[in-house]
């Protein structure tokens, strides 16, 4: 009997936001009969979602002190029949590749549900009506059910039920965008954009992917070999992720039949790579990012940056690598060059944009390059920069786009030409903006370097050399990028103040609450990276490629 | 080289960090509550109080022999595979040097600028900022390895770019800024770059030296000792008798790292850190391996070298990367003393010496640093000769004498380049915050037309400025003059360049760079202070950041004492801070060389001399002297008391000639508007024509998509609509119309049904005939 339960906390942390949604729900059911009022029924959810969210942080944080570093077995598993004919089983659990996007999610999503509460500080919705006062019950169970679905992708340990929470994750998302998200807009040239386009394209876009996953998915559990299940039932195939890496490790999948000329295994690698890196999201299929962060209200964005593209990498880590191990060296340069690709055109198209907040979408693209460009250079620095990268972008893209909420909150307009000299009148602001700015553009000390230099560093050590040609021209990205962030400063903080904007006030304690323990941490962890070291070094190192020779990693 | 645990070590960077921290944290509350008082006296003592700890370590560090190395670990920052670097820091007598630079003259400088400062708004925010800067080159400095080192070069850079846009609500200040970190990040793409080229290479040896994976190649030592045992017996057979395993290389000087035997073995697979590359380059076999590889038909050293080089301008303001210094004088003119003279500007100089041990097995490399370095000497000393604001002649002189130090450590003659950079750090100093005293007292102007006559008005800042100048412009028995003489007899004297005739080209062009330098020190000091006072009394026009209120018009005055103390402890250093490294020419004692020698010895047997002899030693130091005072008498004729002519009528030349050269080095060079041109517009046209690719092709394409999917399902619809149900409805409204047209047949007359009956048996009676027939 492979992996029995150890421990049913993971499976409490994933379904804690569905108790608060059935919570929620049950307020709602009772309204109309116990006569609570709107304001009650808002508030109510308001405080069951902060709760849930530091719930959930709280036991990732268990779960942090609980898991031990130095092993690459799976941790904290909860594993139990689900559909038997189907061999489908209800099976979570923890390795250094999950551990740590598990305590980033939990990190994430209570910045955002704090960042979703028009308490503890001013708004002015005078004349702009706030996305956290607009049917305030049904954002919560969205949000908490999205927190659902990113918990059990990130510790599914079934292909089946991974797929679920994959879906899951998608549907909240576009009603998130679609109604909390900005109001439809006819833009030049007549095209209409806004929250509804938005979502829309995120949806359909992502669901392309899931369907080149669903497919693969199939494909290889019709020509995986038999297994069992967790109690003992032998079965004709399985979904078990577990199982079918090892069954691709001892090539088990060797007599299947190729696909349009490729071998089954690199069929489904690319099948699979194609709908990870949607998510992640890969150039060329980057563009509905800068559309649906645009339009999400914040702390969706927030979200949408600091988790949800980091699925995408993950899938790539536990899939691509970690199952479809014996493919990816043959993937390894063609997954370098989109990944530099990514860094380099990411951060020039960066530089272009007028919107602050679409040219923090789009260093999300640059930033998220890193990780590809890590994960192809098979080397330890590199897989291991890329889960740091993964990391640090997920505590520095939410607090640039919490920064971008401020301003959008009192400016209602993120046109950066449109300010100046703000500096003067909001010097807090602008430290955190720069402390922000500083890390996301890589600045020693600070989280975003670490993934950065071992991204490169790694990146240089790759057995094929020509990969030092990829680093050489990603890292001109550190000089564009620096480029982009210093005229952003310079264009919105430095200069005289535009007299428009003398009425703006400075950071709220929402806003505090939010933005300070993320730049605590991005100092932190920029000094002292060991500890997400510790969590992920030994499993990732044991998935790499054994190389002979001279050149010891 | 041994290692002394030394625990204060980290106190060094760190109370300047608490300054900076409690500056940013709460010091603007703090400001507005108790006034400029509770800012700086904690932000002057806490870099005071690194200076003691840095004297305390000095000290140690004297008493603990030849090559001993203070050391403090602090904690683990990266383990990941073959990759190790610690957050720690170290303390040897070159970095020992540096620190002693940075915390004395930066703490003078905190204390200067409580002056030079008083009144403005931001005080909290400056003295933060200098703070944190006194923190980062301290990191930069101390650092024990590359990256700890890195973490130090960018914060400085960030300083730098928060200090030069210190007065952000004047755009160009700001503007200036952003250019000069985005320059400095260029350079620093090309020290990353290095850093991973080298630790790789370094990794690249031969698997036997590298058996036993990861931290301790244990048995890699004992192949170690055999291999250098080996070489030793074939090329110098044991000449100190000293046994196999202990002399461990051709010279001298690594017998002393032998004698720790195991120590020397204990070679790590690759690192960052300083002493462990040193150690790799120690061990011949490494060593060649190292030196064998080559990379894009470079050799692997020479290659990482000009790498790090490119980093060394971006910082140090060289060629072809120098463009942001002279507009960084747009920051209080403390910052331009500390951070654009003194300190960090000196970092690139530091770290090639610093890596001495690779730069010497690069004669190319060797050859790029020092030639880099006589070209923008001579560069910016034109430039600096036409220049009218006080701050920008500093600043072209800034880089000028920092292209003095690059020549020196790019020779080979590493201790000159780094005793340069300390008379280079009084006397530039003092001539910057001379400039600052000026600058104040003519109620912010900067245009040396504009002044005139300030040594009455201002004579502790006149003479100080005047002894200063004489120290940069090499007069005998000034600081300058020991250093610049050295480097230029070294350059002279230099068998290591691959330029035809040896050093002699970077003689040449560094000896024309002092004379231009003596020249145009001593203009711009008979342009400030000789003469009459020239600038507007009455009022002080300037305002954009005259915060400073409280000073107000007339003529100008004497600066605050606690000015004026700095400029006299500064200006004494530029007269007497050269006889720590008196030339052995004399036979004087040179304890500055003797201080450095344990860490330049590895690689003094790499650095060759042209043995040129005393004589022309002699011969060029008298020459050094003609030079100075060439400058300062053709300076004197022209610009004294503003009396001579010539320079006016030079200007209102007419000559074709003589106007193009004066636009073209006036404007220097047309530099920055090319590079405006190429690189700037370059790269915002191609980030513009990729923002339009990427929303109209790329996303044009996920949109024809969904406009395809639209239609396709439009005509689907309309199939559906038309023809499929369409069907389905023709079959409906066929039996409805049969139905209806059947309904006619039901009319319930009797005679109709019986016609029909007679009609139906007729047709089967005809048929059945038909049929059987």
């Amino acid at each position: 009997m492979d992996y029995p339960t150890t421990s049913s906390l993971l499976s409490w942390m994933i379904f804690t936001p569905m108790i608060g949604v059935g919570m929620i729900l049950l307020v709602l059911g009772l309204r109309p009969f116990l006569r609570l009022s709107q304001a009650f029924a808002d508030n109510f959810s308001r405080t069951v979602g902060l709760l849930c969210s530091a719930l959930v942080m709280a036991m990732a944080l268990a779960m942090w002190s609980g898991f031990k570093g130095g092993s690459s077995a799976i941790q904290f598993a909860h594993h139990a029949v689900w559909i038997r004919q189907w061999a489908v089983e209800y099976f979570v659990g923890v390795d250094g590749i999950s551990i740590s996007m598990v305590i980033l999610t939990g990190l994430v999503f209570l910045a955002g549900a704090i960042a979703s509460v028009p308490w503890w500080g001013r708004l002015d919705d005078a004349h702009h009506p706030h996305f956290s006062k607009k049917r305030v019950p049904g954002y919560w169970i969205l949000f908490l059910l999205l927190e659902t679905g990113v918990l059990g992708t990130f510790s599914s340990l079934d292909f089946f039920l991974f797929y679920i929470f994959w879906e899951v994750m998608l549907l909240p998302m576009y009603f998130l965008i679609g109604i909390w998200g900005a109001p439809p807009r006819v833009e030049a040239g007549g095209r209409v954009r806004g929250g509804p386009y938005a979502a829309i394209k995120f949806f359909l876009y992502t669901l392309a992917g899931s369907v080149l996953m669903l497919l693969a998915m199939i494909a290889i559990y019709q020509h995986s070999g038999p297994s069992t299940l967790v109690d003992g039932t032998r079965t004709l195939h399985t979904f078990n992720i577990l199982h079918l890496t090892k069954m691709f490790a001892a090539g088990s999948f060797s007599v299947a039949p190729a696909v349009f000329g490729l071998t089954f295994m690199h069929a489904v690698f690319i099948a699979l790579f194609i709908g990870f890196s949607i998510k992640v999201p890969m150039f060329p299929f980057h563009t509905w990012l800068p559309d649906a962060h645009v339009d999400a209200p914040t702390p969706i964005s927030v979200i949408l940056a600091g988790i949800l593209l980091k699925t995408g990498m993950y899938g790539m880590l536990r899939f691509n690598l970690q199952m479809l191990n014996g493919a990816m060296e043959w993937a390894a340069w063609t997954i370098g060059v989109l990944g530099v690709i990514n860094i380099v055109y990411g951060a020039f198209v960066c530089m272009a944009q007028k919107d602050l907040k679409k040219l923090i979408a789009y260093s999300s693209v640059s930033h998220m390059g890193f990780c590809l460009l890590g994960l192809a250079a098979l080397t330890p620095q590199g897989v291991t920069g890329c889960v740091f990268q993964m990391f640090s972008h997920g505590i520095i893209s939410p607090m640039l786009f919490l920064i971008a909420g401020v301003i959008y909150d009192r400016a209602h307009t993120r046109e950066i030409a449109g300010f100046g000299g703000l500096a003067e009148r909001l010097p807090e602001y602008t430290g955190m903006v720069g402390l922000a700015f500083m890390a996301s553009l890589g600045l020693p000390g600070l989280a975003g370097f670490i993934g950065e230099v071992l991204v490169f560093m790694g990146g240089f050590g790759a057995t094929n050399h020509a990969f030092r040609g990829l680093v050489a021209v990603g890292a001109l990205s550190v000089i564009i990028t620096a480029g982009y962030y210093l005229w952003t400063m310079q264009r919105m903080f430095l200069g005289m103040l535009n007299d428009k904007w003398a009425g703006l006030w400075d950071m709220n304690w929402r806003e505090r609450i939010t933005l300070y323990p993320l730049a605590a941490l991005t100092i932190l962890f920029g000094v002292y990276p060991a500890p997400i070291f510790n969590l992920v070094n030994t499993t990732l190192h044991a998935l790499l490629p054994v190389v002979g020779g001279a050149v010891i990693r | 080289m041994h290692l002394v645990p030394f625990p204060l070590l980290a106190l060094i960077p760190l109370f300047p960090l608490l300054g900076a921290a409690y500056c940013g944290l709460v010091g603007c509350g703090l400001f507005k509550k108790y006034g400029e008082g509770a800012i700086h006296w904690p932000a002057i003592l806490l870099p005071w109080g690194s200076f003691v700890v840095t004297l305390i370590a000095v000290i140690t560090l004297a008493g603990a022999g030849h090559g001993a190395v203070l050391h403090q670990r602090l904690w683990d920052w990266f383990r990941i595979g073959s990759l190790s670097v610690d957050a720690a820091f170290q303390i040897d007598r070159l970095s020992a040097v540096m620190c002693l630079v940075v915390t004395f003259v930066g703490s003078l400088i905190h204390v200067y600028s409580r002056g030079y400062m008083k009144g403005d708004a931001s005080y909290w925010r400056f003295f933060s900022n200098l703070n944190l800067f006194m923190f980062s080159m301290l990191v930069l400095v101390l650092g024990d390895n590359l990256l700890v080192m890195f973490v130090g070069w960018e914060g400085v850079g960030l300083c730098s770019y928060l200090l030069i846009g210190f007065w952000y609500r004047e755009r160009k200040n700001a503007a200036a800024g952003m250019k000069a970190f985005v320059v400095n990040r260029v350079g620093d793409y090309g020290f990353t770059l290095g850093v991973f080229l080298l630790f790789w290479g370094l990794a690249a040896a031969p698997a036997s030296l590298l058996r036993g994976q990861g931290g301790e190649p244990v048995a890699a030592a004992a192949v170690h000792e055999v291999a250098v045992g080996h070489g030793e017996v074939a090329t110098s057979p044991g000449e100190h008798g000293a046994p196999i395993g202990e002399a461990a290389g051709e010279h001298g000087a690594a017998v002393s790292h032998g004698t720790e035997g195991s120590e020397a073995g204990r070679t790590p697979v690759s690192s960052v850190t300083f002493r462990d590359i040193e150690r790799i380059m120690e061990d011949p076999a490494r060593r060649d391996a190292v030196l064998n590889q080559k990379v894009l038909g470079f050799g692997l050293i020479t290659l990482v070298c000009l790498l790090f080089f490119v980093g060394a301008t971006g910082k140090s303001a060289q060629l072809p990367l120098y463009v942001w210094l002279p507009d960084a004088m747009a920051g209080p003119t403390p910052v331009s003393a500390l951070i654009h003279a003194a300190t960090m500007v000196t970092a690139g100089v530091y770290m090639v010496a610093r890596l001495h041990f690779l730069f010497a097995y690069s004669p190319v490399a060797m050859t790029v640093v020092a030639t880099v370095g006589a070209l923008t000497a001579l560069f910016a000393a034109t430039i600096g000769l036409f220049q009218y604001d006080i701050k920008k002649v500093l600043a072209y002189s800034t880089v000028s004498q920092l292209g003095f130090m690059f020549v020196a450590v790019g020779v080979g003659a590493y201790w000159v380049g780094i005793f340069h950079l300390v008379t280079h750090a009084f006397f530039k100093a003092c001539l910057f915050l001379g400039s600052g005293s000026v600058i104040l007292g003519c109620h912010h102007e900067q245009d040396m037309r504009k002044m005139g006559g300030l040594r009455k008005l201002m004579p502790i800042t006149a003479v100080t400025y005047f002894v200063s100048a004489c120290a940069i412009a090499g007069f005998p028995f000034f600081s300058g003059f020991f250093s610049k003489d050295e480097i230029l007899w070294k350059a002279f004297d230099s068998g290591n360049m691959l330029l035809p005739g040896g050093g002699i080209i970077l003689w040449v062009l560094a000896a024309t760079a002092a004379l231009c330098t003596s020249f145009y020190m001593f203009r711009s000091y008979y342009m400030t202070f000789s003469g009459t006072y020239r600038g507007a009394q009455g009022h002080g026009t300037h305002d954009a950041h005259d915060a400073h209120g409280g000073h107000g018009h007339g003529l100008p005055k004497e600066s605050p004492r606690s000015m004026t103390w700095v400029l006299a402890i500064l200006g004494g250093l530029a007269v007497v801070g050269g006889y720590i490294g008196l030339p052995i020419l004399w036979g004087l004692p040179n304890a500055f060389e003797t201080w450095l020698e344990p860490i330049f010895e590895g690689s003094h047997h790499l650095i060759h001399s042209a043995e040129r002899g005393h004589g022309a030693e002699w011969g060029l130091m008298l020459f050094s002297v003609v030079i100075a005072f060439s400058g300062f008498f053709l300076a004197r004729w022209l610009y004294k008391d503003a009396k001579s002519p010539i320079p006016g009528r030079l200007l209102a030349s007419r000559n074709g000639l003589v106007q193009g050269f004066h636009r073209v080095v006036f404007n220097k060079y047309y530099v920055d508007e090319a590079y405006q041109a190429s690189f700037v517009n370059g790269t915002v046209g191609l980030s513009g024509l990729l923002s339009w690719f990427d929303r109209t092709v790329i996303d044009g394409i996920v949109n024809l998509a969904g406009t395809a999917g639209r239609f396709c399902s439009g005509i689907q619809g309309w199939i559906d609509a038309n023809i499929v149900d369409g069907a389905v409805n023709l079959v409906a409204s066929l039996s409805m119309r049969a139905g209806r047209s059947l309904r006619k047949v039901q009319t319930g007359r009797i005679q109709n049904y019986v016609l029909g009956l007679t009609a139906g048996a007729v047709v089967l009676v005809v048929i059945g005939f038909l049929l059987k027939w």
